[in-house]
């Protein structure tokens, strides 16, 4: 075992897959540089394995994820860095309507067995542009998956997945928890996909969380369970497929559920959730189903206003506690 | 260049097909016997097939909404695609993409598209597939003069050139974009092309002698690792944008002198390097094609729709870790 950051154990998983696979190559603007990229994920990688797998690209990002997705169909295995996942906006028609459909309008004839890494997410103070979370729209279109780890652990797990796996997948790391640790096995393994993992075990309400504020789920249970209540802390990992069973069987078990997303409110995880429960769980509540979440706007650059928009310790301890006291 | 009569008698059959297969559906859907939409590419079957001669299976192309032409001159099956154009579980996409999403990995053809504009990346992709494996192949991406504009078409130029792919970008300027015509003159595509550094021209697409040529040349640069090619092929939209387009945008006068003129079939037969051949084996060929969209015909239309619970299959190879 090593104890590696999320940064670390991505950078030595795309080390692992392009050393065991020479169908795998990296992809995008800046990867190929000597820092790795803008948060230096991919450093040394091009040193590695060449220029040729390892491929700098002007900032082009509906041909950088088009050519993935074509290099994909015709028998690599790329790894596609979109920098930053606000940058859909110029690129979705090759994820939306290319890649996500190849397979089904043509028949089942065609795999596209693309990653694309990008990063999510707000407090660094990167600004309206370059923090968004966004995965609600990846999530709703069909024939991507949709990964989002919040640990070291299940980040090296679900990228090496992702890259064996034959479908497109869209790998989202959240820039704001990069350099979190924790104990990573020194082999290769895979997580798959559509598998919860239970953070904190509990009885009194489930709160189910998503990328970072899984840390911060995990956090106030914690802080909770020494006044007396007990929260159970569910990371679903992988948000396409979601593994709707773990959070039904969580919420049969507590009675109370709390949906935890920094993505803005409307069609959201959260919502996701919540509708999930409503429909399926309804009998097993005792409570009305909380959602905490950023709000409908766009994210501020100033740090004060940043911090009010994502949700807080203070906000989610409230959430649950109304929740256990409903 | 020399021509042996086998290539003539090749790409006399192959544009023969095309034209005949799109005549046969425009009948058939002016029936009401296939549905959705269907956008004919006749006029410039020259293009197709003098580009796609000059590839095997193992090369690719990426084809837009018009893309009758290229699939058939990049040998899908004729039979599977009359089943895909009458939405058929047997057809070529299952019935799942129809018209304007033919395609087939197995001949490398990466799908006819309908987003405008939606293929150069994927060409250029496909193009990056065979420089990593350094095997020799070529990727071809068909574009119109409407496609021309479009942002993805920009940047897939920039990035084959800056990563020197072996790519062609081959644009099919017909005039029109949709009910608009262009006001581009001739050569301004492949100027716009040439500005990012590749090799760029502007040749007469209803002679398919010119595209053959021009095409020989840029395919042996991509496969010996010379970068990618443009060539700005004029051609003529001889019907509407799509079937059953009224043309009221369109000057009567025009299409009638584009279709008296234009016609790269006459053309072919007529150009000097066609005299030996024989009349009576082009009857036979054109014999031959009507037997064979006739039986295709026949067997499509009679042929089982898809069932409903084929409305949830291959969306995914594997969703939830079920193997496929």
């Amino acid at each position: 075992m090593s104890n590696l950051s999320i940064r670390e154990a991505i950078n030595k998983t795309l080390h692992e897959e392009m050393a065991r696979d020479e169908r795998v190559i990296l992809i995008g603007e800046d990867v190929a540089s000597e820092g790795g990229g803008a948060y230096g994920v991919s450093i040394g990688l091009a040193e590695a394995f060449g220029k040729l797998r390892v491929i700098d690209t002007p900032i082009t990002e509906s041909a950088i994820i088009g050519a993935a997705g074509g290099a994909a169909l015709t028998g690599l295995r790329p790894v596609a860095e979109l920098m930053f996942i606000d940058f859909l906006g110029v690129c979705l028609d090759q994820l939306m309507n290319q890649i996500a459909k190849f397979r089904y309008m043509f028949g089942g004839r065609a795999s596209t067995p693309v990653t694309i890494r990008t990063m999510i997410g707000s407090g660094m103070g990167t600004g309206p542009q370059h923090s968004a979370i966004l995965y609600p729209l990846l999530v709703a279109i069909p024939g991507i998956k949709v990964v989002a780890p919040s640990n070291a652990y299940d980040a090296k797990g679900l990228l090496a997945q992702a890259i064996r796996d034959d479908d497109p997948v869209v790998f989202c790391e959240h820039k704001a928890i990069y350099t979190e640790k924790c104990e990573v096995p020194d082999e290769p393994y895979t997580i798959p996909f559509g598998k919860a993992r239970t953070v904190r075990e509990g009885t009194d309400v489930t709160v189910v969380a998503f990328s970072r504020m899984v840390l911060l789920a995990r956090d106030v249970a914690d802080s909770l369970r020494s006044q007396g209540i007990s929260v159970e802390v569910i990371d679903p990992r992988t948000l396409s497929p979601l593994d709707d069973e773990a959070i039904l069987a969580s919420v049969q078990k507590t009675g109370r559920l709390v949906v935890l997303d920094e993505a803005n409110p409307y069609c959201s995880m959260a919502s996701e959730v919540s509708s999930i429960i409503a429909e399926k769980g309804f009998d097993y509540l005792d409570a009305p189903i909380r959602k905490v979440t950023a709000p409908h706007t766009p994210v501020p650059a100033s740090p004060i206003l940043e911090r009010a928009y994502l949700p807080s310790l203070a906000e989610i301890e409230a959430a649950i506690r109304a929740t256990v006291n409903y | 260049m020399e021509y042996t009569p086998e290539t003539l008698y090749r790409a006399y059959r192959s544009m023969k097909l095309i034209r005949e297969f799109e005549e046969r559906i425009r009948a058939e859907y002016q029936q009401g016997k296939l549905p959705g939409f269907i956008h004919v590419y006749r006029g410039q079957e020259a293009i197709a097939v003098g580009v796609c001669m000059h590839l095997s299976d193992e090369d690719y192309i990426a084809s837009t909404h018009r893309g009758h032409g290229h699939c058939i001159a990049k040998g899908c099956d004729i039979e599977d695609m009359l089943l895909e154009l009458a939405c058929k579980q047997d057809g070529i996409c299952k019935g799942k993409g129809g018209s304007m999403h033919i395609a087939d990995m197995k001949k490398g053809m990466l799908g006819a598209n309908a987003i405008v504009g939606g293929g150069p990346p994927i060409a250029a992709g496909a193009a990056l597939t065979a420089k990593t494996l350094r095997n020799g192949k070529v990727s071809v991406a068909f574009i119109g003069d409407g496609a021309s504009d479009q942002g993805t078409v920009a940047e897939s130029l920039n990035l084959a050139t800056v990563l020197q792919l072996p790519m062609i970008f081959l644009y099919e300027n017909n005039h029109y974009a949709e009910f608009t015509k262009s006001p581009k003159p001739d050569g301004r595509i492949a100027a716009r092309a040439g500005a990012y550094g590749m090799p760029a021209v502007t040749i007469d697409g209803s002679d398919f002698f010119t595209v053959y040529e021009t095409l020989a040349e840029a395919v042996e640069r991509g496969r010996t690792g010379g970068g990618p090619t443009a060539v700005e092929a004029i051609a003529t939209r001889y019907y509407g944008h799509f079937e059953g387009d009224p043309q009221q945008y369109r000057d009567a006068a025009e299409i009638a002198a584009a279709r008296a003129n234009a016609d790269p079939i006459e053309k072919f037969l007529q150009d000097h390097r066609c005299k030996d051949l024989d009349p009576a084996q082009i009857a036979a060929i054109d014999a031959e094609i009507q037997s064979i969209l006739d039986a295709a015909v026949e067997r499509a239309l009679a042929a089982d729709d898809p069932t409903p619970d084929q409305l949830y299959a291959d969306v995914y190879l594997s969703y939830r870790g079920e193997t496929a």
